[in-house]
Formats: structure tokens, sequence, C-alpha cells
């Protein structure tokens, strides 16, 4: 099949990365975009489930649920919040970089975006780690009474408050165990940036990842408010 | 998506506005606003959200209505999920079902 004239002529018009089965490059970048929002569609009810188990409990053991959101540290969140907000500037600006054959900029912003992504892990490591200390895993371990000890304006019943803490660790898990993947698929795009491999005419994988990327930084746009900011105002 | 290349002035004002937003969320939660302070959150990270998707992934400018139909379908039915699990769970007490 490739040896036939048309196909010869039609990869001297093009290049070698379109695929014959597309007509034009358009066309074939539109298909991988669909896809790649087919694929995200099935990542928002994949999170969307947690989302509902978080409603339906949240909305039943309030008072539980604010008392947990209390004990997480509200300066690292809003910091992490920015440093997803910074890789996804850097994973936009990357794009642009490919789309004008720019390719040092673009390794160095998708070193950049790695450099955020290990920032956004090595936070919330520490966030963990503070909860481990504090007994805030569910599990056998598991001590609200220095929450109940803080906050005696609030009932707190503690098998109710280690369901805010059990979807906490699955939400936050779930999403950084994105993150790990996401660093992984940068690194991988980085490699062949770095090869030369992405020209103005062919750059389909750096949209394709960067879509995965913005929408693990939504998540988390989500996530922040709903986990870290349920109930701060101050107690009457 | 499409050969349309944006100013990265535009990415950059984004950018800022994302991170104003973030600051506005963390210090807007801490001033009692009665109920309002979940609306507010939510409505503060659905615009950043927007922001992100129209901006940042390029379904403003550069999407097909094919595209644009799966992502407004997808909200959709997130929707469907949340809403009809609530009207179910907030008619019956936990546990008592």
């Amino acid at each position: 099949m490739s040896d036939s004239p048309i196909a010869v002529e039609q990869h001297a018009e093009h290049g070698p990365e379109l695929r014959h089965h597309f007509e034009t490059a358009e066309q074939q970048r539109n298909a991988a975009s669909l896809g790649m929002w087919i694929f995200l569609g099935t990542e928002i009810m994949f999170f969307g489930g947690m989302f509902c188990a978080y409603l339906i409990y949240r909305l039943n053991y309030f008072n539980e649920f604010a008392a947990g959101s209390r004990s997480l540290d509200v300066t690292l969140g809003t910091v992490n919040t920015m440093v997803l907000i910074c890789s996804s500037l850097t994973v936009a600006l990357g794009v642009r970089a490919a789309q004008m054959g720019k390719r040092t900029l673009l390794v160095i912003l998708l070193l950049l975006t790695i450099v955020f992504g290990f920032a956004f892990l090595g936070i919330k490591g520490i966030e963990w780690y503070d909860k481990y200390k504090e007994h805030h895993i569910p599990g056998a371990s598991f001590d609200a009474s220095d929450l109940i000890r803080d906050y005696p304006q609030i009932h707190i019943d503690p098998s109710h408050e280690q369901l805010y803490f059990s979807l906490y660790f699955a939400m936050t898990g779930l999403h950084a165990l994105h993150m790990i993947i996401g660093v992984g698929i940068f690194a991988f795009l980085t490699f062949h940036a770095w090869k030369g491999r992405y020209t103005p005419h062919y750059y389909t994988p750096i949209e394709i990842g960067g879509l995965y990327w913005h929408f693990v930084d939504i998540v988390w746009i989500y996530l922040f408010p709903l986990l870290y900011l349920i109930d701060r105002k101050p107690l009457g | 998506m499409s050969e349309h290349i944006m100013s990265s002035k535009l990415y950059y004002g984004i950018w800022i506005t994302l991170m104003i937003l973030t600051v506005v969320t963390a210090k807007v939660a801490f001033i009692d606003l009665g109920p309002f302070n979940t609306v507010v959150a939510l409505v503060i990270a659905t615009c950043k959200a927007l922001l992100v998707v129209l901006f940042f992934m390029h379904v403003k400018y550069a999407s097909e209505k094919l595209t644009r139909m799966v992502i407004i379908s997808s909200i959709f039915w997130l929707l469907i999920l949340l809403f009809l699990s609530l009207a179910d769970y907030s008619t019956r007490a936990l546990g008592h079902g």
C-alpha cells in the first residue's frame, strides 16, 4: 500500500506524520483531540463517583467534615493550588512554543512543568505526613480526640470523622496518582521534544498531554475548596 | 484544535486571574457569609475551571462542535449522577433507608 504512487505522492506533500486514513493533518489533529476529550469524559465520571460520595456524607455529617477540614493546612493547600496553576501556564506556553517550532523553549517549559509536578507531590507528601503524625489516617490507629478537644462547640462522632478522612485520602490520593502519571507523560514528551520530534506541523502529543495536565489541574481546583475550605469562619 | 496560536499575553492574563482567584477563595472562606460561603467557593472554582477549559485547553478558539458536544454531555452526565443521587439520599435519613 505504501508503495503505491498515490501514497508516495501524498507523503511528499505532507510528511510522514499524517496517517493515510486521514484526509488532512487538521482532521487527524481533531480526531486525536476528540478522542482525548472522550477519555476525559470518562475521567469526569471516575472522579464524579467520589465527589458524589463526598456530597452525600458532607450533607449528613457536616460537623465532622467541618472539623476535619479545619485540621488541614490552608497555607500549604493554597500554595499547592498556585503551583498547579503555574504548571498549567507552562503547559499552555509549551503548546504555543511547539506551534511556533521553538524546540529549546518547549523543552525548558516541559521540564518546568515536571518540576512543578514534583513540587506539588512534595508538598502533598508533607501534608499527608502531618496527618499520619496526628493519627488522622483512617484505620486502627485513627484518633479524633484532638479535634474533639480543639472544637468543643462542635459535636464530633469519631466514626463519621473517619469518613471525612477516608474521602480526603481517597480523593487526594487518586489525584496524586494522576499527577504521577502526568509527570511520566511529560518526561516522555520532554525526551521526544529534545529529540526534535515535534514541529509546527506535528505537535499533537504536546497538545493531548497538555489536555490531560489541565484536566488534573481542574480536579484540584475543585478539591481545594471542597476539602480545605468547608467551614473556616470563626466559631461562635 | 487548529493552527490558531494565542498570544502569550492572553496566557499570562489568565494565569494572573487564576492566581488572584485562588487567594480570594482562600481569604473569603474565613469571613462568615452564612450558607453563602460554600456558594462563593463553588462559583469561584467554576470560574477558574472555565478559564482553564476555554483558554488553556483551547476550547474557545479552536475546537470542533463535536468536541464541544462531548464536553457538555460529560458535564451533563456528572450532573445526572449528582442530582439523582441527592434526590434519593435527601428524601430519607441515612442509615434508615
